[in-house]
């Protein structure tokens, strides 16, 4: 990593202002593993400071609701002293000189948490060394604070103004950066850049993009998992006025798993009614026997076949076998919709010069750039000149616009009928044609000795990965679903995982949180199970489980560096005990459950109160904390937590996607439905102070949850609910 | 097609759509007013909320035809700076996350308000209830409706 002084080289491609002034590139190192990434020639991020002052901020990652076009932009601007009301931002889009791009598994602050510090500090230096030349001052003596450097003398220059000379100097080696305690824009509850445009109806996401000559297209897809067209008759869908063409659509392995065809029109409605009157014969397929029942009968059979994952710790069945006291229970979780309230959409242009340009709502510009250049024969080396994605606003994604598939199919129209076209999926396109949240089974035995410790943990565990789906190969199918088992905090002295693999032609993918929304459920399930079996306070239970001052992970990738560390898991737990009121006395049918995990490289623990009316759980207060390093943005990181929770407890109480002949049995909101207001509890977010390196934000607040809330209905009615969702309780 | 006649945001225009168009693809497809948000297609999600006559309608089920003769409100005539009490209080209580459902959310609000100037939390979970985020905002929808209030009264 390293920071490049590209005021006279790039910037002319990188916008049409007309003073230049002072442009760094951040350069990351390629990561040889990704493929059609090119970013061996990246630089990633972009800061320009204008001669008008301004600051601009290229953003390389896409913002689907989480702050993040606001926070990193944060960061930069801590290191420059720069005036924050002068920041603005910029979209990157798909191309080689933004270097790697891609949004996911809550990693964006802390990937481009440092080299942003030091493009900030680099950026800050260069305006110093050119002020202090045209002042005729020592660098040292001078002082910068919003955006203006003031001498000794009080004589002042603002970015602006040496922002031109500034591109002259040279980049400065090993600058440092601040002290976490001279921030003043980092750690403060910062309001998002684009919240105005948010609140005036100006913000551009997905579905509001407009280019000449659009046409709007809504595609009919297989219904059946797998299914192919065998035959279509557009005669009545052509006799809709408004619709121009009746194409087909292909599938392409799992980057794009639909066939279908696709009915294109001069507006949106034209195109929906034209796809009303389309007549197609499909081929369903291999998976159009595959229902939630048939799965479940999989699963049953094969809990008792799991075999052992790599990680087993001592000897579990001898632990078993000599343990004091065996406490046993399964567990049983539905495959998920993401639902963002923007259904899928994109648009696309196949240019007569054989360029790509591509707008859409995507958390992964380049893996979308790089499929779209392997589907329509571009030479990856030609990609970043051909194809071109541009990423608007992500109105909620959660892990299902990662997926290129929406892109490429709306390429694959435009080509067909050579003009831009807007694909819009439907809401019941989106929850039909999803990459689910894999259901799962769950069969943890745990042994208690004499004094009540648990001693012996065996999970075992029966589901279609996520793995299976995105690479058919593997021979680890296991690998997607273990996180939260096999980098258990908790030390049990005999551990051991076993797994077997369903089949399934239900797609899977990353939902938010991604496995911890599994294993969050399952183990502080069972962990209240196994502390009331040994007679303990389920908090003690767990505390007794993380000796102080262990540190645990990986010895290599990229989160070697951020071990887990159980004094801080255990002060999320003690943290929340304290603020939940944990122990006090609550009101007559209302009980308290607690639950806690480390996922994304942070730590939350969770206390719900619920009671149970008429049989309908009713959530009361959710109180959280949170230690996920530094705080950059307060108030984002409390909004992420909350939005997480609401996220945990809609799958908790009523999320749940069920399949018959093939095809998912829910279409739209009456059927899959979302928590309202009505429903919502008291949330509370206490985050802890800290001086780590920032962790994940948008995913930890999810994983207590389910747990949480099952905890405290089983403190409140002594029923204990091991399947989700919990629905109506008998 | 027919050219029906319609008063969006105070001011007249037609447009060319058969009368059973929802007033959503109007406002989005033909008059660029993008504002207004498509989430589910039948009134499930109120994303799609306006106002017509100060009355919250949604308009992904509601036929072009029948907003002839209304006066149509939409998010961009809420105010155009973002200075309705309702878009400042939305700011205020940093309410957006990926901000799809929030100018439905600001509609139904603001019908709201028009009617009852000060709510209660239990009025406003009952204006509120058919307006969904998946992103899990409504705790700072109220807290910013409350806020509004208080600018109002």
């Amino acid at each position: 990593m390293s920071i490049v002084n590209v005021s006279r080289r790039t910037f002319a491609k990188l916008s049409a202002a007309a003073s230049a002034g002072l442009v760094l590139g951040v350069a990351h190192a390629a990561d040889p593993k990704k493929k059609a990434e090119t970013s061996t020639h990246g630089l990633g991020t972009f800061i320009q400071v204008g001669t008008d002052g301004a600051v601009t901020i290229w953003v390389t990652k896409s913002d689907m609701g989480q702050g993040i076009r606001t926070s990193l932009p944060m960061i930069v601007a801590e290191e420059m002293d720069a005036d924050w009301s002068k920041v603005k931002i910029q979209q990157a889009y798909f191309h080689p000189k933004f270097g790697r791009m891609g949004t996911g598994g809550s990693g964006s602050i802390r990937s481009m948490w440092t080299p942003l510090r030091q493009a900030g500090a680099s950026a800050r230096a260069m305006l110093v060394s050119a002020a202090a030349a045209q002042l005729g001052v020592a660098p040292a003596t001078l002082s910068v604070s919003r955006g203006v450097i003031t001498a000794a003398d009080g004589r002042k220059l603002h970015f602006g103004e040496v922002a031109e000379a500034a591109s002259k100097v040279a980049v400065p080696k090993d600058v440092p950066l601040k002290d976490p305690k001279q921030f003043t824009i980092i750690g403060k509850a910062t309001p998002r850049l684009d919240e105005r445009d948010i609140v005036t109806g100006k913000a551009g996401y997905g579905a509001d993009v407009k280019v000449p000559g659009m046409l709007y297209a809504a595609i009919l897809r297989a219904p059946v998992f797998g299914g192919k067209v065998k035959s279509f008759d557009a005669t009545k869908a052509n006799a809709v006025p408004g619709v121009k063409h009746v194409v087909q659509t292909n599938a392409s392995g799992t980057d794009l798993p639909w066939n279908g065809v696709a009915v294109v029109a001069t507006s949106t409605w034209a195109a929906l009614k034209g796809r009303e009157a389309l007549e197609v014969q499909w081929d369903d397929g291999e998976f159009a026997t595959e229902s939630t029942a048939t799965l479940w009968q999989q699963f049953t059979e094969g809990i008792d076949k799991a075999t052992p994952v790599e990680t087993a710790v001592g000897d579990v069945d001898a632990a078993l076998a000599a343990a004091a006291k065996t406490v046993e229970a399964t567990y049983e979780l539905p495959y998920l919709n993401h639902a963002a309230m923007e259904p899928l959409t994109a648009t696309a242009h196949v240019k007569a010069d054989g360029t790509i340009e591509v707008w859409a709502p995507t958390q992964f510009p380049n893996w979308a750039a790089g499929v779209i250049g392997q589907s329509f024969g571009i030479k990856q080396e030609e990609v970043h000149d051909k194809v071109r994605v541009n990423v608007t606003l992500l109105g909620g994604a959660f892990g299902r616009k990662a997926m290129p598939d929406f892109v490429v199919e709306a390429v694959q129209v435009s080509k067909a009928v050579g003009a831009p076209v807007k694909v819009q999926w439907t809401r019941e396109d989106d929850m039909r044609h999803g990459n689910y949240r894999p259901a799962s089974y769950h069969r943890v035995t745990g042994g208690l000795d004499a004094n009540g410790n648990l001693i012996a943990w065996r999970h075992r565990l029966a589901g279609p990965s996520i793995e299976t789906w995105m690479n058919p190969k593997t021979e680890k199918p296991h690998q997607s679903e273990t996180g939260g088992l096999d980098d258990t905090p908790y030390v049990v002295p005999n551990f051991r995982i076993d797994f077997f693999s369903a089949k399934s032609g239900v797609p899977r993918g990353w939902w938010r949180s991604v496995e911890h929304s599994i294993t969050g459920f399952v183990v502080n399930s069972f962990m209240d199970e196994a502390a009331r079996a040994a007679g303990k306070d389920p908090i003690e239970f767990q505390l007794a489980l993380l000796p102080a001052g262990r540190k645990a992970g990986p010895a290599e990738g990229p989160a070697k560096d951020y071990p887990m560390e159980s004094d801080r898991l255990r002060r999320v737990i003690e943290l929340v005990r304290e603020k939940s009121g944990w122990g006090t006395k609550l009101p007559d049918g209302v009980g308290r459950g607690f639950a806690a995990q480390w996922s994304f490289l942070s730590y939350a623990a969770q206390v719900a109160e619920v009671s149970v009316v008429d049989g309908t759980p009713k959530v009361h207060r959710i109180v959280c904390a949170i230690d996920c390093g530094i705080p950059v943005n307060p108030d984002g990181i409390r909004a992420q937590v909350e939005g997480a929770i609401v996220y945990g407890l809609t799958a908790a109480l009523q999320g749940e996607i069920t399949i018959d002949g093939g095809r998912v049995q829910q279409s739209n909101f009456h059927d899959y439905p979302l928590l309202n207001i009505t429903q919502m509890p008291k949330v509370e977010v206490h985050i802890v102070p800290s001086a780590a390196i920032p962790t994940g934000v948008g995913e930890p607040g999810l994983p207590p949850t389910a747990a949480a809330v099952a905890n405290a209905i089983f403190a409140a009615t002594g029923k204990r609910l091991r399947k989700l969702p919990f629905g109506t309780i008998a | 097609m027919p050219d029906i006649k319609l008063t969006i945001n105070g001011r007249p225009r037609s447009v060319e759509a058969s009368p059973d168009t929802p007033l959503l693809w109007v406002l989005r497809d033909e008059l660029g007013l993008t504002g207004t948000k498509y989430g589910c297609g039948m009134g499930l999600c109120g994303a799609c909320t306006v106002l017509a006559n100060g009355e919250p309608v949604r308009s992904c089920s509601t036929p072009v035809a029948d907003a002839k003769g209304k006066k149509i409100t939409t998010i961009e005539g809420l105010s155009p700076d973002g200075s309705h009490p309702l878009q400042k209080a939305w700011m205020a209580e940093n309410v957006p996350q990926c901000g799809y459902c929030q100018a439905g959310q600001l509609m139904s609000a603001a019908a709201l308000l028009q009617k009852t100037k000060n709510p209660t939390d239990a009025e406003i979970d009952e204006a509120m209830a058919g307006n969904l985020c998946r992103c899990g905002t409504y705790n700072r929808v109220r807290a910013a409706i409350h806020r509004a209030a208080g600018v109002k009264a």
